[in-house]
């Protein structure tokens, strides 16, 4: 008996000692192996007297069951040993940079079209279209700016010369406000309308803040009894809602546009310091858009009876409320494709805007 | 226009500050641009007294002054002739700025002499025009007090006068709205008619009585041209940066911008014969005092005398009869002019006046006479001279507009309630004159005012006084709810924008102009769309193609350093010049490599399957068949011919890609390879409607699909496609994909052959695919192939 003892100790010393899966295999064979130790011990007591064989039995059994259990454990110990060197050798080094990954960018001023459709879509508003090329009765004639009217000067226009006509008159020109679109969705539909038009503007000055080409958002509502009140209603829930902001102080000033009367323009409260611009507090103002009840000659060029139809008119820069909003500093840069800028003032393109889900994300960081 | 407190009181009975009256002017409509106040830039100037004055030892000019701050005596270097002991002035101690210099004053040392301070004339100090000497202070001003407290300060106000508020070109009219504001009363004119001595020697001719309804002409004699302009009104005119001249030309630009008033004056004894005051004859000249030759046309209006044209009626003086020092005799020249004419003559010939700019917005057509007399009692006061009858030709008559508002409208329309009483009130203190008719009120508008032709007139008036900020504002009713705030074209334009910029594209916006030199190569017909006054040469067209303004956006980048690059814009492009005839097209480019190079090492060029996948994506996210386009290989020459193609649908071209010609490249400048695509969003048919919004159902199959390979040897020239579509036909029912996954030239192919493999998907519907089956599938699709493919298709 002591023989088995010292079997055993010496099997589970072969098992404890194998430092692979190889030598564990030979410590396996060596005891439960056809011809191993145990398995001999197995194989010899068939010659022993019925008693001792079943005791010995018994302890075979036992001992068999051990040692079973110590090579189990002993091929999880080895299996882990193994698998961690395995691991260990493919370690690399997570801090190594990730691929460059290109990310797109929506320019501001689809970012600010798309909310400003947002907000005024939750007004009731629809977005009418026109074209770039005008003639003159959209741009101007119909506006209530006849030929020779001092405020077309004010307007310094693009002319592209008609074909079939050598009058200047007749010259067709790059429009110079979305405000054609007023007359062109009062032609084509009946009130009441609510819409605006948002799109590419144009007039002959480049400096520090205008450019050839910039944005602007036209509205319009016609029907049977809006007055003056709904349009500083409209405006302020509209500043308050782009601005995201609970308040926002507003200023009318009386102004003049050929297309509206009585008109005006209007003033954000803001705060100017050298180094920033914090729209909605502080003491100074900021022109940001010219609006008023349309004029009853723009109603009768567009097919409006004015006695029976009235309403309001606002126009608006886009590129400007991009610049305000998202603290822009040079409207020159809009325009110059510059990828650094694009970069760093475009929009995730995921980032979508509606009055739900909200306006904007600030673009999500740029990468 | 611009003017100065002590000019507006000298219209206006009023106590308010500056402050008061600028906020005011904002409210009413006359919008205050600046308010510049010079007694804002005289902090620490104090009075001073001069204690002694002697010759500097080293100058024959210099004085040497001891002058008392009321602290201490300082010692002073002063080249002003007319210092002197006794004297009070005003001392700029060290550190203070000089406001005509914008500099910091330093201790000097003028010939060898330390000078601690500076005494100051008007000019420097930015208060006035004088700089004969320094300031002269009335000999009881107390010494060492703030210089503003005692000195003459006149502020400048400038506000911007909208085109429709004509009568505000003269300080008299803002005046006016002041006073209608409430702050303040109007004062009478001071102007008196004088009757004259003697008949003009010169008489006044009147041909075209549209162009010219009435001309008033003063004939003065004996002037003294070389006196001086009286300080108050150099100071005036210096305050809106007029300079005086002489007498004569001071006093026309005074009426002009206190009254808005143009005046002319001739030189009466350089004008040969009468006035006439005509059409000009085509091609005849006309020398402005300005010294520029206009070659006119019979629309332009003239006041000629007997050598001809001497004056562009309401526009410009000529250069020859105008008035010099040694003028004696003078014609004064108050006339009324068509705003038309003016308009037209000024724009044609591109002359700019403050004449001009009054005349043809409105001037008063009852201020001919008032504005002569007005301008022969001020010359006769400055320069002496003695006045002839006045000669007039036409007749100084208007008809005022009368215009009607019922008190109601403020409410229905404003959305204010006013009294007919306020209303009256005032309109009466605009100047209009009112009578109360029951239901409505008459107001007949004064004849200084050209715009008034209704009751919206009115109504703006009245909202402009009483204030926009006493109107309530009113969130604007629930209207009809819309169908779609946005058209279906609109929006998918906007998906096709978040399409491309999740493809890691930039998005940009660029000018609808480009350069026509640039343009040339991109135009798809003959007819450019070229601007009649292009701002600059290099944006003189509508652009026809997105293309060059994106690559002339990839040159710029390129030489920012920034070389990968990736792009889009969705705009217009034009190919035509009548209105409408413009695509709304989404066009990127893509140059350079995928990323920056980084330590994986996957980073390749872009090439033409960048543009070609970007384009499909965009017809995809536009709603459009990307699939089924047809791909011919016919893109416009400015890609490359063997590396470009063209996308349709029928005969519609839904898009372009591909590489850009090196040639095109080298004309940017360019010398990297650009990929391109152009997605016109306009030819993409929309959704007919809204119905189309549901999908097709989706078939699932619940037997196994099987993969299997084919490869193929065929003539060079076979496209992919036309093996793709010759394997998809063997069996529409069975095979739901085939892709090509090699394409391959060179050894072990017979010349003029390439193998192309595809991987086929059988999708069974109805039982799964016996070995049998697939094999008989796979014989189709090698029968099919090898029909339809042009030259024949071998198993390879």
């Amino acid at each position: 008996m002591e023989n088995l003892e010292s079997l055993k100790a010496e099997i589970l010393a072969a098992i404890a000692q194998a430092q692979d899966l190889k030598a564990w295999d030979e410590a396996r064979v060596a005891a439960l192996g056809k011809k191993g130790k145990v398995t001999e011990l197995m194989k010899g007591m068939g010659a022993l007297p019925v008693e001792q064989k079943i005791e010995m039995g018994k302890k075979l059994n036992v001992l068999k069951a051990e040692i079973e259990q110590a090579l189990e454990n002993r091929r999880n110990e080895l299996a882990e040993k193994e698998m961690n060197e395995k691991l260990a050798k493919e370690t690399i080094d997570v801090t190594l940079p990730i691929r460059d990954e290109v990310q797109g960018r929506i320019h501001p001023v689809s970012k600010i079209y798309e909310e400003v459709v947002a907000i005024f879509g939750e007004m009731g508003f629809e977005v009418a279209e026109g074209p770039d090329i005008e003639d003159q009765f959209h741009n101007f004639n119909a506006l209530n700016m006849p030929a020779n009217h001092p405020a077309r000067q004010m307007q310094d226009t693009f002319y592209i010369p008609n074909k079939n006509s050598d009058d200047f008159d007749d010259s067709y020109v790059v429009r110079t406000h979305t405000s054609p679109v007023q007359i062109r969705t009062m032609e084509s539909k009946k009130p009441p309308i609510r819409i605006i038009a948002p799109g590419r503007t144009y007039r002959s000055d480049y400096d520090a803040t205008h450019t050839p080409m910039f944005h602007q958002v036209e509205g319009l509502v016609i029907d049977k009894n809006i007055t003056m009140a709904h349009l500083k209603g409209c405006l302020y829930d509209f500043v308050k809602a782009f601005f995201e902001l609970d308040e926002i102080p507003v200023r009318y000033r009386p102004s003049y546009f050929p297309f509206t009367e009585p008109s005006a323009e209007m003033d954000i409260g803001c705060l100017k310091t050298k180094s920033e611009l914090k729209i909605g507090a502080g003491t100074d103002w900021l022109e940001i858009l010219g609006c008023g009840m349309v004029h009853p000659n723009v109603l009768r060029a567009g097919g409006i009876d004015p006695d029976e139809y009235q309403g309001f008119a606002f126009g608006m820069g886009i590129d400007r409320l991009a610049m305000l909003k998202y603290g822009i500093p040079d409207l020159r840069t809009f325009f110059e494709s510059d990828v650094r800028w694009l970069k760093h003032y475009g929009f995730n393109p995921l980032d979508f805007s509606s009055m739900t889900g909200g306006l904007s994300n600030n673009g999500g960081s740029a990468r | 226009m611009k003017f100065s407190l002590s000019w507006l009181k000298e219209h206006l009975d009023t106590e308010a500050s500056v402050d008061e009256i600028a906020e005011t002017l904002t409210k009413i409509g006359l919008e205050v641009e600046e308010v510049f106040n010079p007694a804002a830039q005289l902090e620490g100037f104090v009075t001073a007294k001069i204690e002694s004055c002697e010759m500097h030892p080293d100058s024959d000019h210099l004085h040497l002054l001891k002058v008392n701050n009321g602290k201490e005596t300082l010692q002073i270097v002063c080249g002003a002739p007319n210092c002197h002991q006794g004297m009070i002035g005003v001392l700029a101690p060290v550190g203070v700025v000089i406001p005509a210099f914008n500099e910091v004053l330093k201790v000097g040392k003028i010939r060898g002499v330390e000078s601690f301070g500076m005494m100051c004339s008007e000019k420097e100090l930015g208060i006035g025009e004088d700089h004969n000497g320094i300031i002269e202070l009335d000999a009881s001003t107390p010494v060492g007090v703030p210089a503003k407290e005692v000195l003459p300060i006149d502020p400048v106000i400038e506000i911007s006068i909208t085109p429709n508020r004509a009568e505000c070109l003269g300080v008299r009219g803002i005046a006016r709205d002041l006073a209608a504001a409430g702050l303040g009363h109007l004062k009478p004119l001071k102007i008196e008619h004088k009757n004259g001595t003697f008949a003009s020697p010169i008489k006044i001719k009147i041909d075209d009585f549209d162009a010219c309804p009435v001309y008033v002409g003063r004939y003065i004699k004996g002037v003294n041209n070389k006196a001086q302009t009286p300080k108050w009104m150099k100071d005036r005119l210096a305050a809106i940066g007029l300079r005086s001249i002489s007498p004569l030309v001071d006093v026309t630009n005074y009426i002009n911008y206190d009254m808005a008033r143009p005046l002319h004056v001739f030189d009466a004894d350089k004008l040969k014969g009468n006035i006439t005051v005509r059409m000009a004859k085509d091609g005849e000249k006309f020398v402005s005092l300005e010294d520029k030759e206009y070659t006119l046309d019979s629309k332009s209006l003239g006041i000629c005398d007997d050598e001809g044209i001497q004056c562009l009626g309401g526009i410009m003086g000529g250069a020859e009869k105008g008035c010099q020092p040694e003028t004696t005799n003078v014609l004064v020249e108050c006339a009324l002019f068509n705003p038309l004419v003016i308009a037209r003559t000024g724009r044609k010939f591109q002359i700019d006046s403050d004449s001009r700019y009054r005349y043809e917005r409105w001037v008063d057509p009852k201020s001919n006479v008032l504005g002569s007399d007005y301008a022969v009692q001020l010359i006769t006061e400055i320069c002496g001279g003695e006045v002839s009858e006045m000669e007039i030709a036409g007749v100084e008559s208007f008809e005022p507009k009368c215009a009607y508002i019922r008190p109601s409208r403020m409410k229905d329309f404003v959305g204010i309630e006013v009294s007919k009483t306020q209303i009256m009130d005032i309109l009466h203190k605009l100047g209009f004159e009112v009578s109360d008719e029951g239901e409505r009120v008459k107001a007949v508008s004064p004849t200084w005012r050209g715009d008034i032709e209704g009751e919206h007139d009115l109504v703006e008036e009245i909202v402009r006084m009483i204030g926009l900020d006493k109107i309530p504002a009113e969130t604007l009713p629930h209207g009809k709810f819309p169908k779609q705030v946005l058209s279906p074209a609109q929006q998918r334009a906007v998906t096709v924008k978040h399409e491309l910029a999740s493809r890691g594209m930039l998005e940009t916006v660029t000018w609808s102009f480009t350069d026509s030199k640039l343009a040339k190569d991109f135009r798809q017909n003959e007819d450019a769309v070229l601007l009649y006054n292009p701002i600059t040469a290099e944006l003189d067209e509508m652009r026809p193609s997105i293309l060059p303004n994106l690559l002339l956006a990839v040159k710029n980048n390129i030489a920012r350093g920034y070389d990968n690059l990736a792009l889009f814009e969705v705009g217009p492009a034009f190919y035509g010049r009548n209105p409408g005839e413009q695509d709304q097209v989404a066009g990127g480019v893509r140059s350079g490599m995928t990323a920056k190079k980084n330590w994986i090492g996957d980073v390749r060029p872009y090439d033409v399957f960048d543009a070609k996948a970007d384009a499909l994506a965009a017809i995809a996210a536009a709603n459009g068949p990307w699939e089924n386009a047809q791909i011919t290989n016919d893109a416009p020459k400015y890609y490359h011919p063997g590396r470009s193609g063209t996308l349709r649908l029928g005969k519609n071209v839904l898009a372009y890609f591909g590489e850009l010609h090196p040639m095109i490249l080298k004309k940017f400048g360019i010398k990297q390879r650009v990929v391109a695509f152009e997605v016109n969003l306009t030819n993409i048919p929309l959704p007919r409607a809204a119905h189309d919004k549901a999908r097709k159902k989706l078939e699932l199959s619940q037997f196994q699909p099987v993969d299997k390979d084919l490869a193929f040897v065929v003539d060079k020239s076979v496209s992919a496609a036309s093996v793709v579509a010759a394997a998809k036909n063997a069996d529409r029912n069975l095979i739901s994909e085939v892709r090509v996954f090699d394409v391959y030239e060179g050894e072990n192919l017979p010349a003029g052959k390439k193998s192309i493999a595809i991987a086929l998907t059988f999708q069974p519907k109805e039982a799964t695919l016996t070995d049998k089956e697939i094999e008989t599938l796979m014989k189709k699709v090698e029968v099919e192939v090898g029909k339809k493919v042009a030259g024949g298709a071998v198993l390879r």
